[in-house]
Protein backbone atom coordinates (compact mmCIF):
# COMPACT_ATOMS: atom_id res chain seq x y z
CA UNK A 1 0.00 0.00 0.00
CA UNK A 2 1.46 3.07 -1.12
CA UNK A 3 1.57 5.93 1.81
CA UNK A 4 0.66 9.07 1.52
CA UNK A 5 3.46 11.69 2.33
CA UNK A 6 3.53 13.56 5.77
CA UNK A 7 2.08 16.67 5.61
CA UNK A 8 2.23 19.76 8.52
CA UNK A 9 -1.51 18.63 9.43
CA UNK A 10 -0.17 15.45 10.09
CA UNK A 11 2.69 16.99 12.50
CA UNK A 12 0.17 18.98 14.02
CA UNK A 13 -2.52 15.68 14.29
CA UNK A 14 -0.07 13.49 15.93
CA UNK A 15 1.02 16.17 18.82
CA UNK A 16 -3.15 16.98 19.11
CA UNK A 17 -3.45 12.85 19.53
CA UNK A 18 -6.12 12.91 16.40
CA UNK A 19 -4.20 10.33 14.25
CA UNK A 20 -5.06 6.36 14.10
CA UNK A 21 -2.08 4.29 15.33
CA UNK A 22 -1.39 3.17 11.86
CA UNK A 23 -0.62 6.77 10.43
CA UNK A 24 1.06 7.60 13.72
CA UNK A 25 3.35 5.14 13.56
CA UNK A 26 4.10 6.32 9.83
CA UNK A 27 4.99 9.87 11.58
CA UNK A 28 7.21 8.63 14.03
CA UNK A 29 9.05 6.79 11.35
CA UNK A 30 9.24 10.56 9.75
CA UNK A 31 10.03 12.53 12.65
CA UNK A 32 12.87 9.77 13.27
CA UNK A 33 14.95 11.35 10.03
CA UNK A 34 13.69 14.50 10.23
CA UNK A 35 15.30 16.85 12.58
CA UNK A 36 13.30 20.23 11.63
CA UNK A 37 10.08 18.43 11.97
CA UNK A 38 10.53 16.65 14.75
CA UNK A 39 11.90 20.18 16.13
CA UNK A 40 8.40 21.65 15.08
CA UNK A 41 6.91 18.47 17.11
CA UNK A 42 8.96 19.78 19.88
CA UNK A 43 7.74 22.95 19.80
CA UNK A 44 3.84 22.40 19.80
CA UNK A 45 3.93 20.06 22.13
CA UNK A 46 5.44 22.49 24.36
CA UNK A 47 3.06 25.09 23.02
CA UNK A 48 -0.16 22.64 23.87
CA UNK A 49 1.67 22.64 27.79
CA UNK A 50 2.15 25.65 27.89
CA UNK A 51 -1.48 26.83 27.23
CA UNK A 52 -2.55 23.64 30.24
CA UNK A 53 0.27 25.11 32.84
CA UNK A 54 -0.99 28.65 32.02
CA UNK A 55 -4.92 27.99 32.58
CA UNK A 56 -5.78 24.74 34.33
CA UNK A 57 -5.56 26.91 37.41
CA UNK A 58 -8.66 28.71 36.37
CA UNK A 59 -10.41 24.69 37.24
CA UNK A 60 -9.46 25.05 41.00
CA UNK A 61 -10.68 28.38 41.40
CA UNK A 62 -13.74 28.37 43.81
CA UNK A 63 -16.86 28.93 40.99
CA UNK A 64 -18.66 31.78 41.34
CA UNK A 65 -21.81 31.38 43.47
CA UNK A 66 -23.97 33.25 41.21
CA UNK A 67 -23.60 30.89 38.32
CA UNK A 68 -25.12 28.29 40.72
CA UNK A 69 -28.18 30.38 41.54
CA UNK A 70 -28.11 31.01 37.58
CA UNK A 71 -29.25 27.45 37.01
CA UNK A 72 -31.65 27.41 39.48
CA UNK A 73 -34.97 29.56 37.90
CA UNK A 74 -38.19 30.61 39.45
CA UNK A 75 -39.95 28.94 37.04
CA UNK A 76 -38.53 25.55 37.78
CA UNK A 77 -39.81 23.69 40.57
CA UNK A 78 -38.29 24.45 43.96
CA UNK A 79 -36.88 20.64 44.08
CA UNK A 80 -35.60 20.71 41.14
CA UNK A 81 -33.62 24.31 42.04
CA UNK A 82 -32.49 22.84 45.19
CA UNK A 83 -30.54 19.97 44.17
CA UNK A 84 -29.04 22.03 41.30
CA UNK A 85 -28.41 24.89 44.36
CA UNK A 86 -26.81 21.63 46.79
CA UNK A 87 -24.48 20.96 43.39
CA UNK A 88 -23.57 23.58 43.09
CA UNK A 89 -22.74 24.00 46.60
CA UNK A 90 -20.16 20.95 46.15
CA UNK A 91 -18.64 23.21 43.39
CA UNK A 92 -17.72 26.01 45.31
CA UNK A 93 -13.75 24.75 46.59
CA UNK A 94 -12.19 25.57 49.82
CA UNK A 95 -13.06 28.69 52.31
CA UNK A 96 -15.82 29.49 50.31
CA UNK A 97 -17.38 26.00 50.30
CA UNK A 98 -17.21 26.05 53.97
CA UNK A 99 -18.95 29.62 54.43
CA UNK A 100 -21.86 28.46 52.09
CA UNK A 101 -22.72 25.20 54.16
CA UNK A 102 -23.32 27.24 57.05
CA UNK A 103 -26.53 28.12 58.26
CA UNK A 104 -27.79 31.56 57.48
CA UNK A 105 -25.52 34.69 59.23
CA UNK A 106 -25.99 36.73 61.67
CA UNK A 107 -24.19 39.80 61.32
CA UNK A 108 -21.52 38.42 63.60
CA UNK A 109 -20.77 35.18 61.23
CA UNK A 110 -20.93 38.07 58.28
CA UNK A 111 -18.00 40.35 59.88
CA UNK A 112 -16.12 37.06 60.82
CA UNK A 113 -16.71 36.03 57.36
CA UNK A 114 -15.59 39.40 55.98
CA UNK A 115 -12.59 39.63 57.96
CA UNK A 116 -11.24 36.39 56.67
CA UNK A 117 -12.09 37.20 53.27
CA UNK A 118 -9.68 40.17 54.08
CA UNK A 119 -7.16 38.34 55.27
CA UNK A 120 -7.33 35.84 52.47
CA UNK A 121 -7.31 38.58 49.46
CA UNK A 122 -5.13 41.65 51.13
CA UNK A 123 -2.01 39.78 51.75
CA UNK A 124 -1.96 38.76 48.02
CA UNK A 125 0.91 40.58 46.09
CA UNK A 126 -0.22 39.82 42.52
CA UNK A 127 -3.97 39.81 42.23
CA UNK A 128 -5.39 41.27 45.20
CA UNK A 129 -8.34 41.95 43.06
CA UNK A 130 -10.36 40.74 40.29
CA UNK A 131 -11.18 44.41 38.48
CA UNK A 132 -8.44 47.04 39.25
CA UNK A 133 -9.81 50.38 39.88
CA UNK A 134 -8.36 51.66 36.48
CA UNK A 135 -11.71 50.22 35.38
CA UNK A 136 -13.95 51.66 38.44
CA UNK A 137 -17.13 52.18 36.22
CA UNK A 138 -16.74 48.63 34.81
CA UNK A 139 -16.50 47.35 38.64
CA UNK A 140 -19.14 49.53 40.19
CA UNK A 141 -21.36 48.66 37.23
CA UNK A 142 -20.36 44.76 37.49
CA UNK A 143 -20.80 44.55 41.05
CA UNK A 144 -24.00 46.35 41.25
CA UNK A 145 -25.56 44.17 38.17
CA UNK A 146 -24.30 41.05 40.30
CA UNK A 147 -25.69 42.21 43.28
CA UNK A 148 -28.61 43.23 41.76
CA UNK A 149 -28.56 46.46 43.63
CA UNK A 150 -26.74 49.94 43.28
CA UNK A 151 -23.13 49.48 44.71
CA UNK A 152 -20.83 52.44 45.07
CA UNK A 153 -17.33 52.38 46.17
CA UNK A 154 -16.29 55.57 48.72
CA UNK A 155 -13.78 57.75 48.62
CA UNK A 156 -11.18 57.41 51.23
CA UNK A 157 -8.52 59.88 50.07
CA UNK A 158 -8.77 62.04 52.94
CA UNK A 159 -8.01 59.07 54.96
CA UNK A 160 -5.15 58.24 52.80
CA UNK A 161 -6.42 55.57 50.96
CA UNK A 162 -7.23 54.91 47.22
CA UNK A 163 -9.04 52.27 45.85
CA UNK A 164 -7.09 49.32 44.67
CA UNK A 165 -10.00 47.19 42.98
CA UNK A 166 -12.76 44.46 43.51
CA UNK A 167 -13.76 40.74 43.44
CA UNK A 168 -17.11 38.77 43.98
CA UNK A 169 -17.69 36.40 46.97
CA UNK A 170 -20.00 33.81 47.48
CA UNK A 171 -21.93 34.64 50.25
CA UNK A 172 -24.59 32.15 51.45
CA UNK A 173 -27.81 34.65 50.30
CA UNK A 174 -26.30 36.13 47.41
CA UNK A 175 -23.20 37.20 46.14
CA UNK A 176 -20.69 39.75 47.70
CA UNK A 177 -18.87 42.70 46.71
CA UNK A 178 -15.19 43.13 48.11
CA UNK A 179 -13.84 46.50 47.38
CA UNK A 180 -10.50 47.23 48.12
CA UNK A 181 -8.18 50.06 49.15
CA UNK A 182 -4.44 50.94 49.79
CA UNK A 183 -2.30 53.12 51.50
CA UNK A 184 0.72 55.08 50.56
CA UNK A 185 2.32 52.20 53.25
CA UNK A 186 0.88 49.40 51.56
CA UNK A 187 -1.78 48.85 53.94
CA UNK A 188 -5.25 47.46 52.61
CA UNK A 189 -8.28 48.55 53.75
CA UNK A 190 -11.33 45.83 52.68
CA UNK A 191 -15.42 47.00 52.18
CA UNK A 192 -17.61 43.87 51.84
CA UNK A 193 -21.46 45.07 50.88
CA UNK A 194 -23.61 42.78 50.78
CA UNK A 195 -27.58 43.24 50.23
CA UNK A 196 -29.25 43.38 53.78
CA UNK A 197 -31.88 41.20 54.56
CA UNK A 198 -33.17 40.37 57.71
CA UNK A 199 -30.87 42.31 59.81
CA UNK A 200 -32.08 45.39 58.19
CA UNK A 201 -33.19 48.47 60.72
CA UNK A 202 -29.88 47.43 62.96
CA UNK A 203 -27.84 50.75 62.50
CA UNK A 204 -25.17 50.43 65.15
CA UNK A 205 -21.32 49.85 64.24
CA UNK A 206 -20.17 46.85 65.75
CA UNK A 207 -16.47 45.54 66.22
CA UNK A 208 -14.75 42.21 66.27
CA UNK A 209 -11.50 42.05 67.23
CA UNK A 210 -8.73 39.27 66.09
CA UNK A 211 -4.80 39.13 65.83
CA UNK A 212 -4.77 43.02 65.40
CA UNK A 213 -7.17 43.00 62.99
CA UNK A 214 -10.53 44.62 63.27
CA UNK A 215 -13.85 44.59 61.32
CA UNK A 216 -16.65 47.04 61.66
CA UNK A 217 -19.69 46.45 60.60
CA UNK A 218 -22.99 47.78 60.13
CA UNK A 219 -26.11 47.84 58.25
CA UNK A 220 -27.90 51.08 56.41
CA UNK A 221 -31.42 49.79 55.78
CA UNK A 222 -30.93 48.01 52.36
CA UNK A 223 -27.07 47.32 52.59
CA UNK A 224 -24.85 45.54 54.75
CA UNK A 225 -21.00 46.72 55.45
CA UNK A 226 -18.08 45.51 56.59
CA UNK A 227 -14.57 47.00 56.86
CA UNK A 228 -11.37 45.20 57.72
CA UNK A 229 -8.53 46.21 58.61
CA UNK A 230 -5.13 46.11 60.95
CA UNK A 231 -4.87 49.70 61.53
CA UNK A 232 -6.12 50.30 64.97
CA UNK A 233 -9.18 50.56 65.96
CA UNK A 234 -9.53 54.50 66.30
CA UNK A 235 -8.57 55.20 62.93
CA UNK A 236 -10.61 52.28 61.71
CA UNK A 237 -13.52 53.73 63.41
CA UNK A 238 -13.14 57.15 62.01
CA UNK A 239 -12.88 55.40 58.21
CA UNK A 240 -16.02 53.47 58.89
CA UNK A 241 -17.83 56.46 59.86
CA UNK A 242 -16.61 58.26 56.90
CA UNK A 243 -18.02 55.07 54.32
CA UNK A 244 -21.23 55.41 56.28
CA UNK A 245 -21.96 59.25 55.72
CA UNK A 246 -20.95 58.59 52.21
CA UNK A 247 -22.70 55.89 50.98
CA UNK A 248 -25.99 56.39 53.72
CA UNK A 249 -28.82 56.88 51.28
CA UNK A 250 -30.45 60.54 51.90
CA UNK B 1 -34.47 18.24 33.17
CA UNK B 2 -32.17 18.17 36.60
CA UNK B 3 -30.00 16.09 35.30
CA UNK B 4 -29.74 18.56 32.18
CA UNK B 5 -28.68 21.40 35.06
CA UNK B 6 -26.62 19.07 37.17
CA UNK B 7 -24.31 18.75 33.40
CA UNK B 8 -24.25 22.08 33.12
CA UNK B 9 -23.28 22.96 36.72
CA UNK B 10 -20.73 20.32 36.13
CA UNK B 11 -19.10 22.22 32.84
CA UNK B 12 -18.54 25.52 35.06
CA UNK B 13 -15.08 25.26 35.68
CA UNK B 14 -13.97 24.06 32.03
CA UNK B 15 -16.48 27.25 30.79
CA UNK B 16 -14.13 29.08 32.85
CA UNK B 17 -11.04 27.84 31.73
CA UNK B 18 -11.66 28.27 27.92
CA UNK B 19 -13.90 32.50 28.63
CA UNK B 20 -10.36 32.68 30.51
CA UNK B 21 -8.18 32.02 27.94
CA UNK B 22 -10.22 33.64 25.06
CA UNK B 23 -10.26 36.77 26.82
CA UNK B 24 -7.57 37.11 29.40
CA UNK B 25 -10.46 39.08 31.64
CA UNK B 26 -11.60 37.60 34.49
CA UNK B 27 -15.07 39.55 34.80
CA UNK B 28 -15.84 39.51 31.22
CA UNK B 29 -14.74 35.98 31.19
CA UNK B 30 -17.40 35.10 34.28
CA UNK B 31 -20.06 37.28 32.53
CA UNK B 32 -19.49 34.91 29.18
CA UNK B 33 -20.14 31.67 31.48
CA UNK B 34 -23.06 33.23 33.39
CA UNK B 35 -24.98 34.29 30.11
CA UNK B 36 -23.53 30.61 28.53
CA UNK B 37 -25.58 28.69 31.22
CA UNK B 38 -28.56 31.11 31.02
CA UNK B 39 -28.71 30.31 27.37
CA UNK B 40 -28.57 26.69 27.47
CA UNK B 41 -30.69 26.68 30.36
CA UNK B 42 -33.70 28.31 27.81
CA UNK B 43 -32.36 26.52 24.76
CA UNK B 44 -32.36 23.27 25.79
CA UNK B 45 -34.85 21.84 23.47
CA UNK B 46 -32.07 22.60 20.81
CA UNK B 47 -29.46 20.12 22.34
CA UNK B 48 -29.05 17.05 20.55
CA UNK B 49 -28.65 13.93 23.21
CA UNK B 50 -26.72 12.60 20.75
CA UNK B 51 -24.31 15.04 20.53
CA UNK B 52 -21.73 16.56 23.11
CA UNK B 53 -22.53 18.91 25.53
CA UNK B 54 -19.46 20.46 26.06
CA UNK B 55 -18.69 21.37 22.57
CA UNK B 56 -22.77 22.44 22.44
CA UNK B 57 -21.70 24.73 25.26
CA UNK B 58 -18.09 25.97 23.87
CA UNK B 59 -20.48 26.81 20.81
CA UNK B 60 -23.12 29.04 22.80
CA UNK B 61 -19.89 30.58 24.67
CA UNK B 62 -17.72 31.72 21.52
CA UNK B 63 -20.65 33.55 19.83
CA UNK B 64 -21.23 35.61 22.84
CA UNK B 65 -17.83 36.40 22.34
CA UNK B 66 -17.70 36.73 19.38
CA UNK B 67 -20.85 39.23 19.67
CA UNK B 68 -18.85 40.71 22.77
CA UNK B 69 -15.81 41.50 20.38
CA UNK B 70 -17.79 43.11 17.49
CA UNK B 71 -20.86 44.82 19.44
CA UNK B 72 -19.42 46.45 22.63
CA UNK B 73 -15.74 46.66 20.81
CA UNK B 74 -14.66 45.03 23.56
CA UNK B 75 -11.00 44.13 23.05
CA UNK B 76 -8.93 41.21 24.47
CA UNK B 77 -6.25 42.86 26.37
CA UNK B 78 -3.02 43.48 24.40
CA UNK B 79 0.52 42.79 25.07
CA UNK B 80 0.78 45.85 27.32
CA UNK B 81 -2.24 45.64 29.37
CA UNK B 82 -1.55 42.26 30.43
CA UNK B 83 1.14 42.75 33.05
CA UNK B 84 -0.57 40.70 35.33
CA UNK B 85 -2.30 37.94 33.85
CA UNK B 86 -5.64 36.52 35.16
CA UNK B 87 -4.23 33.47 36.75
CA UNK B 88 -1.28 32.87 38.38
CA UNK B 89 1.09 31.62 36.43
CA UNK B 90 4.67 30.47 38.52
CA UNK B 91 6.73 30.50 35.49
CA UNK B 92 7.51 33.29 33.49
CA UNK B 93 7.18 31.23 30.11
CA UNK B 94 3.48 30.56 31.13
CA UNK B 95 2.69 34.12 31.47
CA UNK B 96 4.70 34.80 27.79
CA UNK B 97 2.30 32.96 26.76
CA UNK B 98 -0.50 34.13 27.83
CA UNK B 99 0.26 37.14 26.62
CA UNK B 100 1.71 35.86 23.21
CA UNK B 101 -2.10 33.93 22.95
CA UNK B 102 -3.34 37.58 23.88
CA UNK B 103 -2.26 39.21 20.54
CA UNK B 104 -3.85 36.39 18.30
CA UNK B 105 -6.98 36.89 16.64
CA UNK B 106 -10.23 36.00 18.77
CA UNK B 107 -10.70 33.37 15.88
CA UNK B 108 -6.87 32.30 15.55
CA UNK B 109 -7.13 31.91 19.46
CA UNK B 110 -10.00 30.06 19.74
CA UNK B 111 -8.68 27.83 17.88
CA UNK B 112 -5.89 27.34 19.99
CA UNK B 113 -7.71 27.21 22.64
CA UNK B 114 -10.11 24.41 21.66
CA UNK B 115 -7.68 21.98 20.40
CA UNK B 116 -4.53 22.64 22.43
CA UNK B 117 -5.97 23.23 25.93
CA UNK B 118 -9.63 21.78 25.45
CA UNK B 119 -8.53 18.55 23.54
CA UNK B 120 -11.41 18.75 21.35
CA UNK B 121 -11.27 16.74 18.27
CA UNK B 122 -10.94 18.79 14.58
CA UNK B 123 -14.39 17.94 13.91
CA UNK B 124 -15.64 18.81 17.29
CA UNK B 125 -13.36 22.51 16.88
CA UNK B 126 -15.34 22.67 13.26
CA UNK B 127 -18.61 22.08 14.51
CA UNK B 128 -17.93 24.64 17.43
CA UNK B 129 -16.51 27.68 14.73
CA UNK B 130 -19.16 26.82 13.04
CA UNK B 131 -16.25 26.82 9.93
CA UNK B 132 -14.98 23.73 7.32
CA UNK B 133 -12.45 21.45 8.61
CA UNK B 134 -9.92 22.65 6.00
CA UNK B 135 -10.47 26.50 7.98
CA UNK B 136 -9.93 24.87 11.86
CA UNK B 137 -6.73 22.92 9.63
CA UNK B 138 -5.58 26.21 8.66
CA UNK B 139 -5.99 28.70 11.77
CA UNK B 140 -4.34 25.79 13.82
CA UNK B 141 -1.37 26.17 11.62
CA UNK B 142 -1.16 29.54 11.04
CA UNK B 143 -1.87 30.32 14.80
CA UNK B 144 0.80 28.04 16.01
CA UNK B 145 3.16 29.70 13.86
CA UNK B 146 2.25 33.17 15.55
CA UNK B 147 2.80 31.72 19.08
CA UNK B 148 5.77 29.90 17.79
CA UNK B 149 7.29 33.34 16.59
CA UNK B 150 5.90 35.55 19.59
CA UNK B 151 7.50 32.92 22.28
CA UNK B 152 10.68 32.60 20.65
CA UNK B 153 10.79 36.41 20.37
CA UNK B 154 11.45 36.77 16.63
CA UNK B 155 8.87 38.98 14.62
CA UNK B 156 5.64 37.18 13.57
CA UNK B 157 6.25 37.83 9.78
CA UNK B 158 9.32 35.67 10.36
CA UNK B 159 8.14 32.40 10.06
CA UNK B 160 8.82 31.02 6.95
CA UNK B 161 10.81 27.78 8.19
CA UNK B 162 7.28 26.30 9.07
CA UNK B 163 5.62 26.57 6.07
CA UNK B 164 8.29 24.52 4.12
CA UNK B 165 7.71 21.71 6.21
CA UNK B 166 5.84 19.62 3.94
Amino acid sequence: MKTEPISEQDLHAYVDNQLDAERRAQVEAYLAVQPEAAALVQDLRLQNQLLHEAYDNVLNEPVPIRMGTALQRKRFPLAWAASVAALAIGLVAGWAARDVMQPAAGPAVFAERALRAHLLYASEKRHPVEVPAEQEAHLVAWLSKRLDAPIRAPALHTHGFSLLGGRLLPGDEGPLAQLMYESADGERLTLIVRRAGRDSGDTRFQVLEQNGNSVFYWVDRDYGYALSGGMGKNRMMDIARAVDTQLRRP
Amino acid sequence: MADFAEQLAQHIPRLRRYARALTHDPAWSDDLVQDTLERALQRRWQYRFDSSLTAWLFTILYRLFLNDVARRGKQVPDDSEVPEPAVTPDFPMQIDMQRALARLTPEHRAVIVLIGLEQLSYQEAAAVLDVPLGTVMSRLSRGREQLRALLSGAPVAGTARLSRIK
